[in-house]
């Protein structure tokens, strides 16, 4: 380490870097890299420093590892993030809150709705109205997010087995999540960044069919995580890259903040569904399934039974959504209820005709009501408010200031793959350079989410 | 400054060194310019912009001015004229409700200890919003931020031994106190969460670091020096984040623009959305 004293999460650059041997691998012929690292090894230097990504197709996304190795073994682990860094959260202020919902659906992009979620109920917490939210509307919320964690998990899943080398894994994991993709799409229009949940519910019903199509889905997604269980669990190559690799204790876990399957996969049961419930979760039966091995194949392992769990909570929604069709899935509070209706027109998708003839026609209050909302928006009281939901990486926390106008004063979201990956240098320091990727895969970042 | 705690001392190098000065900046009264709930005028002046009843006092963050954005043309409306200071939660007054007594006295037992009171630390309660979402936020002084970390993650009847990391918020019209360092806290062990609120002066942007308490908030840090420009004293290596190393200013502060450029769809132009319409 350096001389000054004080400790440093990342090295310190050398005062002579011009002078340390760089050797680019971007194209061109590798034997000549080889020899040239070969040279370099003759001259004593045994240690070297390699960039793994941000464009490297196991980085989940633009994720830079830099990584000291020393042969195979890793010696130091660093990650660079901020290649994805939009400004999602600046932008958000000179929105409606309404609006919101469209920005941080973008923001962990394999997990939309709950984003969507979080920020909504965050916004009702300081609105005052979260127990006015309707009952169908907290059901259909569970039903996407429980849905969402499925595909998501299977995404985590199917590019985890095939940063392997497991294509199939990666075909039958994608195949399975386009089964939820269809559903996603039937209920809001939109097969990613659905934008689908409002604050004060969602933004119109689900269709009549939804409770038939997604019971014919279900037994096929049972089946394709059947078959994901079947090719992995007992696959002796696959226990063998996973197996003990990218341990993380418990006491680390806590220490580093992480949450969701990797900490459950250390042995404590922390689920903010069970812990402190939202939208009506303590009225659901599931369970919340932990391991005490701490690596990576048990995290496997817990993703495949939360997808099942998941399908337990789907199953108990549809019962609840066939016994209250045609209840409001809207705050009663028309100063706050978004006022369009959907519905879909020739052109596919737009705005119910019904409702344009009565406001464009018969009534001009109404017109006037659904030209202030949606232009100005409505306005949330002075405070702010802390929200979290059980994301498929974690916790997601969602933290909002409002200054009683029309738009956030501020929004800052507390991203699972953004405090998980601080856990990389934990995981994969003394490990092989094979065993990063595992580990990594293991986090499941999203790099959408960790930049925001 | 004879109850900055020892535990502050040490984890905020920067912090303590120009603590004095610091401390009347924090603490003293706001400097002349800054908005006051008096300086509403017009008829509505006793209506301020508050999400609760019955605070003791509030801490105003801003002035609103007229209706609908308009600034500059003739304005006939009389609208022009409303002046509002919007005023955040004040503090809350005993008793605070559910456990947030309990936590509050427990805390104060754990400071005691340490030879620093409540008041000393905590300058005040706030609990917000009215009902049975309630949440409890501490407004700490900076220089007792960790001492306060501490006594809330290792006493047996707190346990906060999550963090849930550090946000950022600017207020430049809350004179003096500018930027708020806000921390989540969450106990597993308790089924508990509250938050932390500390403040900074925009000239002095010095927060001590929780690094030490809370090794997850190394990162969240970084992101708020890099959006911010709170410096957190103390922290391994507080760099950037999110931008690029030579990034020039903070981009999340209030003094930054939001940029962008005028949109031309199907022969009209939309401006950037930093310069719509707003309602104020």
């Amino acid at each position: 380490m350096s001389t000054t004293g004080a400790p440093h999460a990342t090295k310190n650059a050398p005062d002579d870097a011009s002078s340390a041997p760089m050797f680019e691998a971007s194209g061109g012929d590798w034997s000549e890299i080889a020899d040239s690292i070969a040279e370099a090894a003759a001259l004593g230097e045994e240690r070297i420093v390699v960039n793994m990504g941000p464009q490297h197709p196991s980085t989940h996304g633009v994720l830079r590892l830099m990584l000291e190795i020393d042969g195979e073994t890793v010696r130091e682990a660093r990650c660079g993030i901020g290649y994805l860094h939009t400004g999602i959260e600046k932008n958000m202020e000179f929105r409606t809150w309404t609006q919101g919902v469209t920005f941080c659906t973008r923001m962990d992009y394999l997990a939309p709705l709950f984003q969507e979620s979080a920020y909504c109920m965050g916004v009702e917490k300081i609105l005052g109205i979260t127990d006015d939210v309707p009952e169908r509307a907290q059901v259909i919320r569970v039903l996407m997010m429980e849905l969402n964690r499925v595909s998501s998990h299977l995404v985590c899943l199917g590019t985890g087995g095939n940063e392997m080398g497991a294509t199939t894994v990666m075909t039958l994991g994608f195949t399975a999540r386009e089964e939820i993709l269809r559903i996603l799409e039937a209920v809001s229009g939109l097969r990613m960044n659905h934008a689908y949940v409002r604050p004060g519910g969602v933004a119109q019903d689900v269709p009549d069919t939804l409770d038939a199509q997604v019971r014919d889905a279900l037994p096929r997604i049972r089946g394709y995580l059947g078959q994901l269980g079947d090719l992995m669990l007992a696959n002796p190559i696959f226990k063998a890259r996973l197996v003990g690799v990218g341990h993380l204790s418990l006491a680390g876990c806590m220490a580093l903040g992480v949450t969701g399957p990797v900490l459950r996969s250390a042995g404590l049961p922390y689920d903010v569904r069970k812990a402190a419930p939202y939208g009506g979760y303590e009225t659901y039966d599931f369970d919340v399934p932990t391991s005490t091995d701490a690596d990576c194949y048990s995290r496997v392992v817990l993703r495949i039974e939360e997808c099942y769990q998941s399908l337990r909570i789907v199953e108990q929604c549809l019962e609840r959504l066939s016994a209250s069709t045609g209840a409001p899935v809207m705050v009663a509070d028309k100063k706050i209820a978004w006022p369009a209706q959907l519905a879909i027109g020739s052109d596919g998708q737009g705005n119910s005709l019904d409702h344009i003839r009565e406001i464009m026609g018969t009534s001009m209050e109404a017109l006037i009501h659904h030209f202030k909302l949606v232009t100005e928006g409505f306005r949330v009281p002075v405070g702010q408010s802390w929200t979290t939901v059980e994301h498929p990486r974690g916790e997601l926390g969602v933290h909002l200031v409002s200054d009683g106008g029309t738009r956030p004063y501020r929004a800052h979201f507390r991203d699972p793959s953004f405090n998980n990956l601080q856990a990389v240098a934990a995981m994969c320091e003394g490990g092989q350079v094979a065993d990063v990727v595992v580990a990594v895969a293991s986090l499941d970042p999203v790099l959408g989410g960790v930049d925001r | 400054m004879s109850a900055n705690g020892a535990e502050g001392a040490k984890g905020a190098d920067g912090a303590t060194s120009d603590g004095t000065t610091s401390d009347a900046a924090v603490t003293g009264p706001p400097p002349q310019g800054a908005p006051q709930p008096d300086d509403a005028q017009g008829p509505r002046a006793d209506d301020l912009v508050t999400g609760s009843e019955g605070r003791s006092t509030l801490e105003v963050v801003e002035v609103r001015t007229g209706l609908f954005g308009v600034h500059g043309s003739g304005d006939t409306s009389g609208f022009g004229g409303l002046r509002r200071p919007v005023a955040m939660p004040g503090a809350s007054t005993r008793p605070y409700g559910g456990w947030f007594d309990e936590v509050v006295d427990v805390l104060g037992e754990v400071l005691a200890e340490g030879g620093l009171s409540l008041d000393a630390a905590v300058e005040g309660v706030v609990v917000d919003p009215p009902g049975a979402h309630a949440e409890l936020t501490l407004r700490v002084r900076r220089e007792h931020l960790v001492a306060v970390c501490r006594a809330l993650r290792d006493d047996q009847d707190l346990r906060f031994e999550l963090s849930l990391g550090v946000s950022g918020v600017h207020y430049p019209h809350d004179a003096g106190r500018e930027l708020h360092a806000v921390y989540h806290l969450t106990s597993v062990t308790h089924g508990r969460s509250l938050r932390l609120e500390t403040t900074a002066p925009d000239a002095d942007p010095h927060v001590p670091s929780t690094v030490a308490v809370y090794p997850t908030n190394d990162w969240h840090e970084r992101e708020t020096w890099d959006f911010f420009g709170l410096v957190f004293d103390g922290h391994p290596a507080l760099a950037r984040i999110e931008m690029p190393d030579d990034w020039p200013g903070h981009p999340q502060r209030k003094d930054y623009p939001l940029g962008g450029i005028p949109v031309e769809y199907k022969g009209a132009t939309v401006p950037p959305a930093d310069q719509r319409r707003s309602y104020s």
